[in-house]
């Protein structure tokens, strides 16, 4: 069955304005009928959660930290693109679009990356006016900069912190609601099932995570805001708490997965220290202005002070291979030249896990103050976390897991298979294709949570025209009755291992066979190990304490358990993808010069899968991606 | 290296807690201080004792979740570092270290090493906003804001709402956190039309919610992992008596 993504006809540019004006509404004095769920509070939720109630919808919205304020938006640093054209370097629209769809390696929608585009400079607009303090020049106008991928300055940013001021002004706007009675707001509660009544998604199944009380909450539709899966890799970027949890039971419940085995590497992380290493920290590529990429000619080199490493016996590996991009060239193919060096045996540090970033030049082109000025804060950063300081020595980097393309499969209106199931920010697929450019993310969350959905939903609310469900239904009891099995599963297997260390072993199984080169053997071999890790957990796993407390290790268990399931999932869309794009690289599909090589004639669609059981493998739907507008290209960064 | 942890273990705010002390062996000095203890809680769980609970989320600094006293200090005292950021290279082979929650009226303990910072929440709630709704915005460049107005809004908006100002007061008072944000906001144009509201309910729930008086000792300051400068509260005490007499 090929999927229907609702794409509205007519000219792309003006698809969108024709489309809002085609949605049914909803009288005011009627909005404040619908209850809606939103779970998350993230850029995407943070924001959705807002607008909703502004426009005077009753919405309860529910995160698992002890704040809305926290989630994981906060953590990104480098900025926020809108097609403003403030530098007036020819950026548009139109251009916006064309780098997002290149950049994501002509993988996704034509349509939503459009959408994207146009509604990137209300963004800035709205965020503005909420009091987010950017950057700014001297004559009072806001400040830009570039980013990787992009030949305009279109990037918006707050110091190193953009995720966080954007956040918090998504915070502060849901904050407003919750002071005005229309939003109400559950922390600390957890999302462990989705409950769908006669076909629809109505309502959702919560942990209390402070007594352990499960509950139930029905509403007239579901939006999920529930971020990214990266941490089934175990060792990422992303906060601890972040998880695939709310989007993998949905996909159990009847939502259709897309594209998981779109992930993305940043190159500029900070290597892994040890075995007790938790998570890793993400370096803003912007260090790759000034920085410059290197690895000992030789293998005997690695372990030389870097000084002591003459210029001729160094590999400016980047510089050699992209001429013209140099050390600025798109994050995956930076990773991937990385893995390649310490792969040959030429990488630095602990366990040969590390290529060096040296600035050495760039400080004596500048002078130590500008590149104080420019990278002070990401300097000391560095040097909290290794106690080394940055401009006496190269800094040591490696790539990391950082961000995750696939979702949930949604449509034009960011609806998933699941009538009212809504799912909008990193955990759907929409808009970045095979790969995310930087900057791009923040963008992405916002326009779902401010400007897509508020129209989109409303549409549904208005044609779907279905009662609400009251909690004491069966499918809320049954919802309610497996979670609390799930849950006693867990707490009584009291084995012998910790749920870190499967969790860990998974993370190490993914990364070498599913990371950031990928083949055929690799994966077939992922495939018959992660059953067997899956078999051992339910065997072995070791859950202290109990259900009616607050209990980190069985919130962790459960997470862990769904990465198990999932894993097999991202594994099983790598080893269907038979070609290289973007985050996605099989070894066997690249060109004799180790460029990813893309087939456009087998491949070009979006991988929809269909929960089948646990046992059996998944259904593969199509959604051909057609292209009205712009024709595909070999992406060339050389 | 190794170090032996004192740690305050409550099962909940009903039951008292006490302090019970784990040796952490077979450590790292390039471990985070949370590694060191997510290592203690692997050994705990091992031997079928429960584990630690204590927040934590980004491991970068900046989501505020991370809320540890060590050996008195809230996040540990040193400079500009949050308890997720601070590195065992900085304590010495053989130590021994106190490890408290958060201690306020305003932060009622949920167990361990976990309070319930919602007070915070709440602040922000009755005014810590500017009251835009979505859409129909000018454009972003329609009003200029000199630049040093706003790296003056953005040193006060980098706050992280973590609560150590509070959890280090002698008072328990919450005058920098609020500080943080009434400065960002009415230092900007986009914030000026709330300005007086917006100062007095912010300190009104701040009074409410149970936080105590600042008599402006400057701990608050030094142990901010963001390094929040003092001189907010002074320009809230300002904004504050200019809001009372208008009103």
């Amino acid at each position: 069955m090929p999927l229907n993504a609702q794409i509205p006809s007519g000219p792309l540019a003006q698809k969108w304005e024709q489309y809002k004006f085609d949605l049914k509404l909803i009288n005011p004095a009627n909005k404040r009928k619908f209850d809606l769920l939103v779970v998350g509070s993230g850029l995407a939720g943070a924001s959705a959660a807002a607008a909703l109630a502004e426009l005077g919808y009753r919405v309860k919205c529910f995160c698992f930290q002890d704040s809305p304020r926290r989630a994981h938006s906060i953590s990104a640093q480098g900025g926020i693109n809108a097609a403003k054209n403030y530098a007036n370097d020819g950026d548009s629209v139109y251009r916006l679009f064309y780098d997002t769809l290149k950049g994501g390696d002509f993988r996704a929608r034509e349509a939503n990356v459009y959408r994207l585009a146009q509604v990137s400079g209300a963004i800035i607009d709205q965020c503005v006016a909420q009091g987010v303090p950017f950057a700014r020049e001297y004559g009072g106008l806001l400040a830009n900069r570039s980013f990787g991928g992009a030949q305009v300055s279109r990037t918006f940013y707050a110091r190193g912190q953009t995720g966080q001021q954007l956040l918090l002004g998504a915070y502060q706007a849901l904050c407003r609601q919750i002071g005005l009675g229309t939003v109400k707001m559950f922390p600390r509660t957890e999302m462990l099932d989705l409950v769908v009544v006669d076909g629809h998604a109505q309502g959702i199944v919560v942990r209390d995570l402070v007594t352990g009380q499960i509950s139930s909450h029905a509403g007239d539709a579901v939006v999920l805001a529930t971020g990214g899966y990266s941490n089934v890799f175990f060792l990422s970027t992303n906060a601890k708490g972040c998880n695939v949890t709310a989007i993998w039971r949905a996909y159990k419940k009847g939502a259709f997965f897309a594209n998981p085995c779109y992930t993305q590497i940043h190159p500029t992380c900070i290597p892994v220290s040890g075995e007790h290493q938790s998570k890793l920290t993400l370096m803003s590529e912007s260090l790759r202005n000034d920085g410059r990429v290197w690895v000992p000619l030789n293998k005997a080199d690695r372990a030389k002070p870097p000084a002591a490493i003459p210029e001729t016996d160094r590999d400016y590996f980047l510089e050699r291979k992209y001429p013209s991009y140099g050390n600025l060239a798109p994050r995956d193919i930076s990773s991937r030249a990385a893995k390649e060096a310490c792969d040959a045996g030429r990488g630095v540090g602990p366990g040969g896990l590390g290529v060096y970033l040296d600035f050495a030049d760039a400080i004596q082109r500048l002078g130590q103050p500008i590149i104080r000025d420019r990278y002070g804060n990401l300097f000391d950063m560095y040097e909290k976390i290794t106690g080394e300081n940055a401009s006496q020595a190269p800094m040591r980097i490696y790539p990391a897991v950082h961000y995750t393309m696939g979702g949930t499969w949604v449509d034009y209106n960011l609806m998933s298979t699941l009538p009212g199931l809504f799912v909008i920010g990193e955990a759907n697929f929409s808009d970045h294709g095979a790969n995310r450019l930087g900057a791009s993310a923040l963008m992405q969350g916002l326009a779902d949570g401010y400007f897509v959905l508020p129209y989109t939903l409303g549409h549904y609310l208005a044609t779907a025209k279905r009662p609400r469900p009251a909690t004491s239904r069966a499918e809320f009891k049954q919802a309610e009755a497996d979670t609390r099995a799930f849950i006693q599963r867990l707490l009584t297997i009291k084995g012998k291992r910790t749920p870190t260390s499967l969790h860990r072993e998974l993370g190490r199984l993914l990364w070498e066979k599913c990371g950031m080169a990928r083949n055929e053997t690799g994966l077939r071999e992922a495939l018959r190990r992660i059953p067997e890790l899956r078999a051992e957990f339910w065997q072995n796993v070791n859950v202290p304490g109990e259900s009616g407390d607050l209990n980190q290790s069985l919130e962790y268990a459960g997470r862990v358990a769904d990465f198990m399931e999932f894993a097999e999932l991202l594994c099983h869309d790598a080893l269907h993808r038979r070609e290289s794009c973007g985050g996605h690289f099989r070894e066997e599909f690249q060109t004799p010069d180790g460029e990813a090589r893309r087939d456009d004639q087998n491949f070009a669609y979006v991988a929809a899968w269909e929960y089948q059981g646990l046992e059996k493998p998944p259904v593969l739907h199509k959604e051909p991606l057609q292209y009205e507008e712009i024709s595909m290209s070999t992406r060339s960064y050389a | 290296m190794n170090l032996t942890l004192k740690v305050w273990r409550q099962k909940n705010a009903a039951t008292p807690g006490r302090f019970q002390t784990y040796p952490a062996r077979n450590l790292s000095p390039d471990m985070s201080f949370l590694e060191m203890l997510d290592v203690v809680n692997e050994d705990l769980i091992t031997r079928g004792e429960e584990p630690i609970a204590f927040d934590s989320d980004c491991r970068e600094g900046i989501c505020g979740m991370c809320s540890i006293v060590i050996n008195g200090i809230p996040h540990g005292g040193h400079h500009g570092t949050a308890a997720c950021q601070l590195h065992l290279r900085h304590f010495q082979d053989g130590d021994t270290l106190t490890l408290e929650p958060w201690r306020a009226k305003a932060f009622p303990l949920i167990k361990d090493l976990i309070v319930n910072r919602t007070a915070l929440d709440r602040i922000i709630q009755a005014g810590g906003f500017v009251s835009v709704s979505t859409g129909g915005t000018p454009d972003a460049n329609a009003l200029p804001v000199p630049k040093d107005i706003a790296d003056r809004a953005m040193d006060a908006a980098a706050c992280i709402g973590c609560g150590a100002c509070v959890a280090v007061c002698k008072n328990a008072s919450a005058m920098l956190f609020v500080a943080a944000k009434v400065s960002h906001l009415n230092l900007l144009p986009q914030g000026k039309a709330e300005k007086d509201r917006r100062v007095l309910n912010l300190v009104k729930q701040m009074d409410m919610e149970g936080f105590g008086g600042c008599t402006v000792t400057g701990s608050c300051e030094a142990v901010c992992p963001k390094e929040i400068s003092l001189s907010f509260i002074a320009r809230m005490n300002r904004d504050y008596g200019a809001a009372i007499i208008k009103s």
